[in-house]
């Protein structure tokens, strides 16, 4: 089993920035890997499976945040959530964005 | 953003007597309207966005908590307040438990970074255990305002 870690730099892109509804969908795609996966801003370390902790860091649209994933599914993981965040969360249309 | 930027303390409820989702909804929103914190003209529409949203996924984000919240053109700044349920309801949280612990929020649609400062202020406290255990044990208004007073001089977390 590989605990390499991978990492990507990422910037929030969509205007509203992760508010409850990116942080519940980053949170929902990390939790379908076994990999940790954490997320950094500034100094800040918190736990990519939890919307709670990922509402924490208030991170509005332009933040640029590290992503840190190890474990056996890593590549895979980190694929996903970059996609996910650079694509803007699809999954949330203008009139939901909530 | 601290609570006493937006959490109204004359609309908290400490005994909610709702016991289902949509009842909740419309108590707090209620209690917000008749304390003059929303347009009584605007209250179902504000009732059914916020509907709306957890219809897209519950906002019970576990532990026994809710953070049921909009985005309403009616507002001119976030405004909040705090439900408590002494007996708890079923919100379809993501870990199946009751909600005893209700943050209302409704911000307005153009100022998202305000919105993402209340949501950061009202997740970094809730993630102190015993915030929340002095919240759900809290029996007057006056209790949860004390709290929130503590919260925002940063006495649970920093």
């Amino acid at each position: 089993m590989s605990e390499t870690k991978h990492s990507a730099k990422l910037v929030i892109t969509n205007p509203q920035g992760l508010h409850m509804r990116p942080a519940y969908l980053f949170a929902e795609t990390a939790a379908k890997f076994n990999s940790r996966i954490e997320v950094i801003k500034d100094d800040i370390r918190i736990d990519g499976k939890s919307v709670l902790s990922i509402l924490t860091l208030g991170a509005g649209q332009g933040t640029e945040v590290d992503l840190e994933v190890t474990g056996p599914d890593a590549t895979d993981a980190l694929s996903a959530l970059v996609d996910l965040v650079s694509s803007g969360f699809p999954a949330e249309t203008e009139a939901e964005n909530t | 953003m601290k609570f006493c930027n937006f959490v109204k303390s004359e609309a908290i409820k400490v005994d909610l007597v709702a016991k289902d989702k949509e009842a909740v909804i419309r108590e707090l929103v209620g209690s917000l309207t008749d304390n003059g914190q929303l347009k009584s003209d605007e209250q179902e529409n504000i009732i059914q966005a916020i509907l709306k949203r957890e219809e897209l996924g519950s906002t019970g984000i576990g532990r026994g908590i809710a953070v049921p919240h909009t985005k309403h053109p009616s507002v001119n700044e976030p405004v909040g307040t705090i439900g408590i349920s002494q007996e708890g309801v079923d919100f379809q949280s993501l870990d199946g438990e009751k909600v005893q612990l209700f943050f209302m929020l409704i911000s307005p649609p153009d100022r998202p970074g305000d919105h993402l400062r209340a949501l950061e202020n009202i997740s970094k406290q809730l993630q102190d255990d015993m915030f929340c255990r002095f919240l759900k044990q809290s029996k007057t208004a006056d209790d949860v305002k004390q709290i929130l007073e503590e919260a925002d001089n940063n006495q649970f977390v920093s």
